[in-house]
C-alpha cells in the first residue's frame, strides 16, 4: 500500500465499491480509476478477507473444531473452579474407584478424581503449545524470508542445516535437547519452537521464491528499497496465507509432540494435571482393569488434536485455493 | 543420471556430517558435566574431575568431536555409562527388533493406504472419498500412545483377541511373534495411512485428468485397463517418495509404541538412555535413527529416478 505505485489496468478500480469514496473524481473516467488504484486494492483486500472469514464460519468442519477447542480453552481458564474435586490431592479411600455418580470418570491410583484432572489438564498444554508454535512461526518466517529472498550462499548454508535438523523425527530432536538442557517449561517451548522453525522456514521459503520474481518486488528494488523493507513490507503480506495455515497445522502438531513428550516423562511434570503424564502414570494398570484412569485423558488428547486439525484443514481450504 | 545420483549421495553425506555435529553438541556440549551426572550430587569434585578426565571431557571440543566421530566410523560407538559395556552390543539387536516391528507396520500400511487413496480418487467428491479423507486425516493426527491405549482397551482387554505386550515368550515361532507385533503396529499404521492415502489420491486424480488418460478412454479402452495400465503406473510414482519420508514419522512413533507395549527396540533404548542420562547410548541411538532416515530417503530418490523414464533417459540423450 505505502508508496505502492503498481500500474493497475484502467478500469480495474471501477469494479470496486471503494471508488465512490474517492473524492473529486468523476465516476467512470478510466484515468481516475487508475489513480484510485491503491485505495481500491486495499478495499478489495479487506473485502476478500471478510469473504474468507464468512466462508470459514459457514464451514461445518471449522465450526465443530472451533467448538471443541473453545470447550478446552474454557477448561484451561476455569477448569479448576468448575470441577467438583481438587485435581492434585486425592483421597486414599477412593483409590482406583470405578466411574460412579460421585466420580463420573472414576478415581486414579492416588484417589484423585479423574474428571477433575481431565478438566484441569487442558491448561498447561494450551499455554505451552501456542507459545512454542508462535516462536517457531516467527523464527521460521524470518529464516524463510531471508533464504527465499537472498538465495545464494545464505540459502545453501541454512538449507543444509535445515536438512540435517529434519533428518530426525521432531519428537527425537526435542527429546535429545530436552534431556541435555533439563525438562523445564521454557526448554520445552524453545526446543519445540526451534524445530518447528526449521519446518516452517521451508514452507515460507517456497512461498517467497514464487513471489520474489513478480513485478511488485522488481518495482520495489528499482525504488531502491532496502532488503529488509522488501522482505517484511512487500513480500511478507503476500505470503501471509501460507504462514497462517502453517501456524494452525503446527499448533496441532505441537499439541501432539508435547503430549507425547509428557507421556515419555520429559514434558509437563507431575503432579501437575496433564493428560500425557496421567496416561504414563496409569497405563500399566490397564491390564488390572482400571481402564478409566487411562482412557479418559486419552480421549481428551484425541479430541483436542482432532479439533485443531479440523480448524487447520478448513483454514487451508479457504486460504489456499 | 549418474551425475545426479552422485550429487544426491554427496548431499546425504554432508547432511549426515551436520547431523553428527548437532548430536555431538546436544549430547556432549550442552549437558555440561557428565562426571557429575554419573556420580550424583554428593560426589567430591576431585572424583568428578577424575571421571571427566578419564572420559576425555577436559580436552578441546574439536578433539572430543574427532575422537567420537572417528570411533563411530570404526564401529566403536562408545561405552554406556549405565551398563559399562560397549554401546554396540545393545544398539544393533535393538535396531533389529525395531526394524521387525516397522516392517510389520509397513507391510500393513502400504497396500491399505494405496488402495484407500486410489479408491477415494476413483469416486472423487463422493461419500467414500470424503470419509476416507476425513477419517484418515483425523487418525493421523492422534498421538500413537492415545490410539495404542484405545486398541489395548478394546482388542487386548475387552475382546482378548491379541496380546497386550509386544514381546513374544522366548523361543516362539515366527508366526506367534508376528501375532504379538500386530497390535503395536496398528498405531503406526493409523498415523501413516492418512498421509500415504492422501498422496496416492492426489497422484491418481492428476493422472485421471491427464491428456493421455483421456486419449486412452476415447480410443475405447475399458475403464479398468485405463486405470491399470495408464493411471496407476503414473500416479504411484510420487507415492514412493512420500512413503520414504514417512519413515521419519514411523521412527518417532516407535519411541512411543515401544514404550507403551514394552518392546526392547531402538525407541525404548533411547528413552531408557535419556532417563538414565546415558549420553553415549543416547547419541548412538539418535545417530542410528538419522542414518536410517537418510538411507531410506536416498533409496527412495534413487528408486524414483530409476523408475521414472523421464529422469532415467535424461542423461542418455
Amino acid at each position: 500500500m505505502d508508496g505502492d505505485d503498481r500500474e493497475l489496468p484502467a478500469g480495474s478500480g471501477a469494479a470496486d465499491g471503494v471508488l465512490a469514496a474517492t473524492p473529486a473524481v468523476p465516476a467512470g473516467s478510466g484515468q481516475a480509476a487508475a489513480g484510485a488504484g491503491p485505495a481500491a486494492a486495499a478495499g478489495s483486500a479487506r473485502r476478500v478477507r471478510r469473504e474468507q472469514t464468512g466462508q470459514l464460519l459457514r464451514s461445518p468442519t471449522f465450526i465443530v473444531g472451533a467448538l471443541i477447542l473453545l470447550w478446552w480453552v474454557a477448561c484451561a481458564v476455569g477448569g479448576r473452579s468448575f470441577s467438583a474435586y481438587n485435581p492434585v490431592n486425592g483421597s486414599l479411600a477412593q483409590f482406583n474407584a470405578p466411574p460412579s455418580a460421585a466420580h463420573w470418570f472414576g478415581a486414579d491410583s492416588l484417589g484423585r478424581d479423574v474428571l477433575s484432572r481431565v478438566l484441569a489438564g487442558a491448561r498447561d498444554i494450551l499455554i505451552i503449545a501456542p507459545l512454542a508454535t508462535l516462536l517457531g512461526t516467527t523464527v521460521g518466517t524470518v529464516l524463510g524470508l531471508i533464504t527465499g529472498y537472498y538465495r545464494g550462499a545464505v540459502d545453501s548454508v541454512i538449507g543444509r542445516i535445515v536438512d540435517a535438523g529434519l533428518a530426525l523425527p521432531v519428537v527425537i530432536t526435542a527429546f535429545l535437547f530436552i534431556v541435555a538442557l533439563g525438562p523445564t517449561t521454557l526448554t520445552l517451548i524453545v526446543v519445540i519452537g526451534f524445530v518447528f522453525a526449521l519446518l516452517i522456514a521451508r514452507t515460507v521459503r517456497t512461498a517467497v521464491l514464487q513471489e520474489r520474481d513478480l513485478d511488485y518486488v522488481a518495482a520495489a528494488r528499482l525504488r531502491d528499497e532496502s532488503g529488509a523493507r522488501i522482505m517484511f513490507a512487500e513480500i511478507l503480506p503476500n505470503v501471509f496465507g501460507p504462514i497462517l495455515v502453517e501456524f494452525t497445522v503446527r499448533l496441532g502438531y505441537a499439541i501432539f509432540t508435547i503430549a507425547t513428550l509428557s507421556f515419555l516423562g520429559f514434558g509437563i511434570r507431575p503432579p501437575t494435571p496433564d493428560w500425557g503424564g496421567d496416561i504414563a502414570g496409569s497405563y500399566q494398570y490397564l491390564a488390572a482393569g482400571y481402564w478409566w484412569e487411562t482412557l479418559f485423558p486419552a480421549l481428551a488428547i484425541a479430541s483436542l488434536v482432532v479439533a485443531v486439525n479440523l480448524i487447520a484443514d478448513s483454514v487451508e481450504a479457504v486460504l489456499i485455493q | 543420471m549418474t551425475g545426479y545420483l552422485l550429487r544426491r549421495v554427496g548431499l546425504a553425506l554432508l547432511t549426515l556430517l551436520l547431523l553428527s555435529i548437532i548430536i555431538f553438541f546436544a549430547g556432549q556440549v550442552l549437558p555440561g558435566d557428565p562426571g557429575r551426572a554419573i556420580l550424583g550430587p554428593f560426589a567430591s569434585s576431585q572424583a568428578v574431575a577424575a571421571i571427566n578426565h578419564s572420559l576425555g571431557l577436559d580436552r578441546p571440543l574439536l578433539a572430543q568431536y574427532w575422537n567420537w566421530i572417528s570411533g563411530v566410523l570404526h564401529g566403536d560407538l562408545g561405552t554406556s555409562y549405565q551398563f559399562h559395556a560397549p554401546v554396540s552390543t545393545f544398539l544393533f539387536p535393538a535396531l533389529g527388533r525395531s526394524l521387525k516391528l516397522a516392517a510389520v507396520a509397513f507391510v500393513l500400511v502400504v497396500p491399505l493406504s494405496i488402495v484407500g487413496g486410489v479408491l477415494a480418487a476413483l469416486n472423487r467428491g463422493g461419500l467414500g472419498d470424503r470419509s476416507i479423507s476425513v477419517v484418515g486425516l483425523s487418525l493421523s493426527t492422534v498421538p500413537e500412545f492415545v490410539s495404542g491405549i484405545v486398541l489395548i482397551v478394546v482388542f487386548g482387554i475387552s475382546l482378548k483377541w491379541l496380546p497386550v505386550t509386544a514381546s513374544a515368550p522366548a523361543g516362539s515361532s515366527p508366526l506367534i511373534q508376528l501375532k504379538y507385533l500386530i497390535l503395536p503396529a496398528i498405531p503406526l499404521v493409523l498415523i501413516l495411512f492418512g498421509y500415504i492415502a492422501r498422496m496416492a489420491r492426489s497422484g491418481t486424480i492428476e493422472a485421471l485428468d491427464s491428456d493421455y488418460a483421456r486419449t486412452a478412454t476415447l480410443k475405447g479402452l475399458p475403464r479398468s485397463v485405463v486405470i491399470r495400465r495408464h493411471v496407476l503406473r503414473n500416479s504411484l510414482l510420487p507415492t514412493i517418495t512420500v512413503i520414504a519420508t514417512q519413515t521419519g514419522y514411523l521412527i518417532g512413533g516407535l519411541v512411543v509404541v515401544e514404550t507403551l507395549f514394552n518392546y526392547p527396540g531402538i525407541g525404548r533404548l533411547i528413552v531408557t538412555a535419556a532417563t538414565d542420562k546415558d549420553f553415549p547410548m543416547l547419541e548412538a541411538g539418535v545417530l542410528a535413527i538419522g542414518v536410517v532416515y537418510l538411507v531410506a530417503t536416498l533409496a527412495a530418490d534413487v528408486l524414483y529416478t530409476v523408475l521414472n523414464p523421464r529422469l532415467r533417459l535424461q542423461g542418455a540423450e
